[in-house]
Parts: structure tokens; sequence; C-alpha cells
């Protein structure tokens, strides 16, 4: 166990320094969209506009914030897993280690969910002073915590899985882009027709945004998105595993 | 003589076309052995699949006794791998990135510092040990990736194309690490398509062509059973001949009873290149 531990330290310091030297770059680029998302939607196209009882900016905030959850954690895990193995090639050291794939992918998993955090609270300090009915409690967290793991699993599944540089464009425009809007991030689901709503409840990004809401908003808690949630997770997580699997003997 | 690497009818196909095909192959402890062959004939496969990073399809390979495949554990701990692209992390420092192996390796604090301070200085590389690896020369950066893989210190050393994209003088500063490894107890096996690189540095050689093992055994032995002498003609000034002698008297000899129409007539020392050719057809530079 401490041995597992001290291996997914060792993965997610190599890292951790990277950001260490980055931390100012990686924060800004992380946070210019949702706050450009907040601007425009928020306080341009949402003014007036009410949802339920709560202000557009109010019900669009917990939608921001899941969304910068998703795209710090996925590109955060996602995208240097990919520049090491396909374009520096350092990533066969860690194959070439005694480590084990169950701490490999926890290690490059948790980078992810570090920058996605990192990303989320920036905005989340900005939001609280635009938005005071926001409430931060424990349960909101732990969905904004339980996000960026479902979502850094995804994004080292996919960086695992890439076999070229296009492969993560064509996934990011064909998966993270429609996701980004169709989440229920800048709506609200309820307005939709069953069958469409049926087919966004199957993006991991709808379960985070509502049980986000709710959290934040003090709603009735719905814990079946939040178990769905947690299942993406599940299944990225093992889908880790696969993929690392075949990289190796 | 103990046998730090074994493999039997070792075989890798990919789609079905056989990248290495029933190789038999044995390196010597404390040797250095070179794996010759042109781009493509299955050299870096060889070293993929007994550096445990390929799953044979058929055959056996052990490494210091350990299967590559049942015990690739074991094998981690006893080999150290240089690939031919530079497996360093190029946005972090020449330390953070021996640390970052060290780390992986499972080697405690105090002593990962010694070990960096102790191998930076073998290389000659102390003062650079807080430079960005982006922005060391290609020799450096090399030297670099060697002794990272060095950290755990290895029994054997794979070396994939170590010099392949350096100019003459840093080639010959690492065929002289090499030779330091190697004198320091480390088994080396290297692939490379340079034949005065197999030549100046390995006891033994294996030249590989399309998958197969062609020859096997020390560069003058295998020069010896050719000829150590090699006579090259220009036959009515369209085709290169190239005739083998056991002696430059005897080649000598040969020269002087050729025809008029045989010209441009060179007599050298043979090479493994001329082993290579006079086995397959083909140039060891050639696709």
């Amino acid at each position: 166990m401490v041995s597992a531990l001290s291996d997914i330290y060792s993965v997610l310091w190599v890292d951790l320094r990277f950001l260490r030297r980055h931390w100012l770059r990686t924060l800004a680029t992380s946070i210019v969209s949702p706050i450009l998302y907040l601007v425009a939607f928020g306080f341009g196209l949402g003014r007036g506009i009410s949802f339920g009882g709560y202000g557009y900016l109010d019900f669009v905030i917990p939608g921001i914030i899941a969304l910068t959850a998703m795209t710090g954690s996925y590109n955060g895990a996602g995208m240097k897993l990919h520049v090491d193995r396909l374009f520096y090639k350092c990533f066969d050291e860690y194959l070439l280690s005694p480590i084990s794939m169950f701490s490999l992918a926890v290690g490059k998993t948790l980078i992810g969910v570090v920058r996605g955090l990192l990303a989320s609270v920036a905005l989340l300090a900005v939001s609280v002073a635009l938005s005071p009915t926001l409430i931060v409690s424990p349960l909101f967290v732990l969905v904004l915590v339980a996000s960026c793991f479902v979502f850094s699993f995804l994004g080292v599944l996919v960086g695992l899985w890439a076999k070229s540089h296009q492969d993560m464009g064509t996934f990011s425009t064909l998966v993270i882009l429609p996701m980004t809007f169709l989440s229920g991030t800048f709506f609200s689901l309820s307005q939709l027709p069953d069958a469409v709503k049926a087919v966004l409840y199957v993006l991991p990004l709808t379960h985070s945004s509502e049980s986000l809401r709710a959290a934040a908003l003090g709603q009735p808690f719905p814990w079946l998105s939040f178990l769905a949630l947690l299942g993406f997770g599940l299944v990225f997580f093992s889908g880790c595993l696969l993929a690392l699997k075949r990289t190796s003997v | 003589m103990e046998e730090i690497i074994q493999t039997e009818k070792l075989t890798k196909t990919y789609d079905g076309i056989s990248a290495i095909q029933d190789l038999a192959l044995n390196v010597h402890a404390g040797e250095i052995f070179g794996f010759l062959g042109p781009n493509g004939a299955g050299k870096t496969t060889t070293i993929r699949v007994l550096t445990t990073l390929t799953k044979p399809t058929s055959g056996r390979a052990l490494v210091n006794g350990f299967d590559v495949v049942k015990e690739s554990d074991k094998v981690k701990k006893v080999i150290g791998v240089v690939q031919q692209h530079l497996s360093l992390d190029r946005d972090l420092t020449v330390r953070e990135n021996m640390e970052f192996r060290a780390r992986l390796r499972r080697i405690g604090s105090s002593e990962r510092k010694r070990r960096i301070d102790e191998l930076l200085d073998y290389v000659g590389l102390t003062e650079h040990t807080n430079r960005i690896v982006d922005k060391l020369s290609g020799g450096m950066k090399k030297r670099v990736s060697i002794v990272s893989s060095l950290m755990h210190r290895p029994q054997v050393l794979f070396l994939d194309e170590p010099t392949v994209g350096l100019d003459a003088q840093t080639r010959r500063r690492l065929w002289e690490l090499i030779r330091r490894l190697n004198l320091d107890g480390t088994t080396i096996f290297l692939t490379t398509h340079y034949i005065e690189e197999a030549e100046a540095l390995c006891q033994r050689v294996g030249i590989l062509h399309q998958g197969c093992l062609i020859a096997l055994g020390a560069p003058l032995e295998l020069r010896q059973k050719l000829g150590l002498v090699t006579v090259e003609t220009l036959v009515n000034n369209k085709e290169t001949c190239y005739q083998y002698f056991a002696d430059r008297a005897a080649a000598t000899s040969y020269v002087q009873n050729l025809p008029p129409e045989v010209k441009t007539i060179i007599i050298r020392d043979s090479n493994l290149e001329d082993v290579f050719v006079e086995q397959t057809g083909q140039k060891v530079g050639g696709d």
C-alpha cells in the first residue's frame, strides 16, 4: 500500500514539476474560456432571464464550473500524456519501471485532477463574488472533486488510445465540444423533449453539471445523477487499465 | 562463458509480417555486443522484446536468466534502456529528468541525490545539472539519456542506435563513454547501422537482415571467413566486382593477372559491410 502510494506520487511528481514551472500559463489558459462564457452567457445573453426562481447568472455559474472542471481535468491529464507518448516518446520510461499499471493510471490521473481543481477554484473565486447565492457546501466540493477525477480518467484514456495528434483533435471535436454545449451547462434539460434528454444523459457532463447545480443552489440533490457520474468514472478508469495493458507485455 | 541474454526461435510478427524471425542469439556477460543491420531489419523490435516493451509472437527470450514475458518485473530491474529517440522530458532540467527515473526505480532520497551527482560527474555534465534539457546540444542530450538509464545500476544496458544523427566528434565521445561503462562491468547490447561503430566498439556482432540473423561472431572472425582483403574492380566501366582474399599477397597476385578490360582496382581491408553485402546482396545503409 505504502509502495503503491509512493509510486503514484513518483508518477505525479514529474507532472507537478512541469506545472510548478508553468503554473501561470496553465491557469490563464484554463480559465479564459470559462470567463468568456460567463461574460457572454451570464452577463450578455442571460441578462433578464430567470430559471426556476433564480437569475440566469446564478443558474449558469455551476454549469460553467462543471465545464471548467471537465476541460481542465481532461486536457490536464490527456494532453501531457499524449505529448509524452507520441512527441517526447518518454512514456516508455514508465513501462520500463517496476511500478504497477494501477499506480501509473492513478498517478497520471491525479495531475488532471490537480489542474482541473486549480482552474475550477480560480473560477469559483470569481463566481462567488458575482453570485452571492452560490453555496459552496461539502457536497459541492465532493461533486467537483468527483467530476475532476471522472474527466481526468477520460483524458488518460484518450491520451493512451490516440495514435496521432489528429485523434486527439477528432475526439475533442466530436465528443468534448458537443458535451460542452449540450450537457445542461447553459440551459435546463427540463425544457427538452424526452428523447433528446435521454441522449444527453449519456454524457457525463450532464450528470456533473446537474449535481453541481443542485448542490450550489441548495436544490434537492440528484443522487442518481451523482451515482451515474461515479459509474462513468469507473468505466473510464477500467478503460485506462485496459489501454495500459495493451501498450505493455 | 556466462550468457546474459539468450533467445530461442524468437519471432515477432505485425499483421502477419515478420519483424524478427526465429532469432537464436546469445550475449556473453561483460561484452559489448552489436546488432548490425539496415533500417527495418528488426533491430529495434528485438530491443523492444528484450526490454519487455513488446510481447513476442512466439519463441523465448531470457535476460539474466529471467523470461522477458513471464518475469518482466525481474528483467526490468537488471536492464537500462536508451532508446533511439530521446526519451527525456524536454521541459524538465537534467537533474529533474534523472530524479524522475530514480523515483520510478524507487531509489531513496539521499541515494538518489548521491547517484545523480556521481553520474553527472561521470559524463562531465555537472555544470549543466539545472539546464532545461531542450536547451542542450544533441550530444549532451544523448549523454543525459544514457546516464538517466544508469540510475538503478543495470547489469545490461541496451542502446538503440546511440549515435544516430550526431557529428563525428560527439560520436567518438559517446564511444568512449560506452567503452568506459563496459570496462566498469556493464554488458552493452547496442544496435547500429554504422559499420565503423560496430567494428570500433563491439567484441561480437550479430548481423540482421529482414528479421533473420545471417551472421554472428567477432568482427575479425566474420571478416576472416570472408577474406581479410578485398579487391574492387570495374569491368568495362560498368559493374563493380568484389573479390576477397586471405591476405594482401594473394590479392596482389590476383590483380597482376587481371585482363586489360578490368580497371580501377582498389585493394583494401575488408569490413563488416562486405560480410553483409556477400550474405544479402544489399548494402547495410540501404533500406
